[in-house]
């Protein structure tokens, strides 16, 4: 799949504000008056900023008001849904933080579970889809969901869960680089079952329908940089697992924010890789993968 | 609404004859042509004339080599269009409702007005039927012709999608594949009409006619009468042209 970097700033973005918004949400930290206003200004610049840079993904943004119509069968539509519920419900206890030095709990918890709703939302985007069966298998809302929590953990100062949080998602994160090149042979789709003409022999495309490229193979058959994918998946899970090392050296600010930065370069290397390594079937029409 | 009807009344589709189809793509180009022109926004071009030519195409012609365990391989051409599916994917992940199946005939259809051009349709198609319009930004795929099928102010027999009616030779047929005695149907149960990658469990509509059994040469004696001229002509060369063939062969 085109590892587009609206989407993958979107998806790492909004991961890690929503992250905080769970932390923040709880209590942890229960910051006040101008103090609160910076942790919700962080949480806000990064979920929202996720979601505006989704949007240029899109074609045709101007009906994006219709988008929260179908949260009956659009996993799309929910994650717009719950994105939006979140950032009201944490706005009104955020405001009461900053403007009143009142912590309400229970709104508190309502929006981070609505938080960590929105993260396995943007998750099923790409978990539902059978047409990709590295992303089709429960260990992508996991992924998702444990960023979320490392990052958030990581970004709202609790390092007492974080020097576990962070190492759990890096661990996750190899398991799936271990596992997921082999899901796509599981999944069973070929290039004879794709045709139905397997029975007859072994196909292979002769000629392909366009001397050019087109929209589906440009969107979904993406093999530009897979070259690379193994070292990028070391830089990847080295990254995920230096922050770890970081906060267990003595605190300073500048180790903190060294953490914060591995951590999100180690997570944007990983989900480039999520999508640039991802393979969907329609290749199989072309003889590709 | 993009939850999809428990029952359409008909299911309109097309089947392809794998046999007949040569591959010359008229399909494809009146399926442009008539598209471009009629419902929707029209199917752009990119750099039409330039070193890198794209456009949206809702029906494409792929030709496939199949190698038999004997025999000579096989060319194969292969239409692919939106195969208007019972178990339409594309059109439970749709955000806005702009992706419907009809109740009415079972054509799955885009309503441009609503589209946001997300792509996750097009993501959630294992055919690669549905293409985002790079000039309007909205999703494009088969309509099945609902602009001609039912235009009463067309001719009876241009009544039908128009890659159907301008097959010369044939290979592709329309029709209600949810009715068992239409011509359709008979013709799928004849020939042992497949579905394609049926374990993504999409339930196409759109059927596809096995190639029939080739006729075999090796059973008829020679594949040519010319065959026997076509022995090598100089299998022990003498002279210069045997000093040359020894030379090249030590090269």
């Amino acid at each position: 799949m085109h590892p587009a970097p609206s989407i993958i700033l979107f998806t790492v973005l909004s991961g890690l504000g929503f992250g905080l918004m769970i932390f923040l949400g709880l209590g942890m930290p229960s910051p006040t008056g101008l103090s609160a206003f910076i942790w919700f200004a962080i949480a806000y610049i990064l979920a929202v900023g996720g979601i505006i840079s989704s949007t240029f993904h899109l074609g045709n943004p101007k009906n994006i008001l219709k988008s929260f119509s179908q949260w009956r069968t659009s996993w799309l539509s929910r994650e717009g849904c719950l994105a939006v519920a979140t950032l009201l419900v944490m706005g009104v206890y955020g405001a009461a933080l900053v403007f009143l030095n009142m912590r309400i709990p229970l709104l508190g918890y309502v929006g981070s579970a609505l938080a960590l709703a929105t993260v396995y939302g943007t998750s099923m985007i790409y978990a539902q889809l059978k047409t990709v069966p590295r992303w089709n298998h429960p260990t992508t809302s996991v992924m998702f969901i444990a960023y979320a929590v490392s990052g958030g953990a990581l970004l709202a100062g609790q390092v007492s869960l974080a020097v576990w949080f962070l190492p759990a998602a890096a661990l996750l994160q190899l398991f799936i680089f271990l596992t997921a090149d082999g899901r796509f042979g599981a999944a069973g789709s070929k290039i004879a079952s794709a045709t139905q003409l397997g029975n007859i022999g072994s196909v292979r495309q002769f000629e392909p329908p366009h001397t050019g490229s087109n929209y589906l193979m440009k969107e979904m058959i993406h093999v530009v940089g897979r070259k690379h994918a193994l070292k990028l998946q070391i830089i990847s899970v080295v990254l995920l697992f230096t922050p770890v090392l970081l906060l267990l050296l003595p605190f300073s600010h500048a180790l903190a924010l060294a953490a914060v930065l591995a951590h999100v370069a180690g997570v944007i290397v990983a989900r480039w890789l999520f999508f640039a390594q991802a393979e969907h079937v329609v290749g199989l029409y072309y003889d590709k993968r | 609404m993009t939850t999809l009807p428990t029952h359409t009344e008909k299911k309109l589709g097309l089947v392809i004859d794998l046999d007949t189809c040569v591959g010359c793509h008229a399909c494809v180009v009146s399926c442009k042509g008539w598209n471009t022109e009629n419902y929707g926004a029209p199917l752009s071009d990119q750099d039409a004339y330039g070193a890198n030519p794209s456009g949206t195409f809702l029906n494409r012609v792929h030709s496939y080599e199949v190698q038999p365990e004997a025999g000579p391989a096989q060319l194969i051409h292969f239409p692919k269009s939106c195969l208007h599916c019972d178990d339409a994917p594309c059109v439970t992940v749709c955000p806005t409702g702009a992706s419907y199946k009809r109740v009415e005939d079972g054509i799955v259809l885009v309503n441009e007005a609503d589209c946001i051009g997300c792509g996750l349709c097009a993501w959630a198609c294992p055919y690669g039927a549905r293409e985002l319009d790079q000039q309007e930004g909205v999703m494009k795929k088969c309509t099945l012709c609902v602009d001609r099928i039912y235009n009463e102010n067309l001719p009876e027999e241009d009544r039908q999608p128009a890659c159907v009616r301008t097959c010369p030779a044939g290979a592709r047929h329309f029709g209600d594949l949810g009715d068992e005695n239409s011509d359709v149907s008979k013709l799928v149960a004849e020939r042992g009409g497949v579905d394609l990658m049926p374990e993504q469990g999409t339930k196409p509509v759109n059927k596809y006619l096995p190639p029939r059994l080739k006729d075999d040469y090796t059973n008829t004696g020679d594949i040519d009468i010319l065959a026997p001229l076509l022995e090598p002509v100089a299998p022990d060369a003498k002279g210069i042209l045997g000093w040359l063939d020894k030379a090249l062969e030590k090269l």
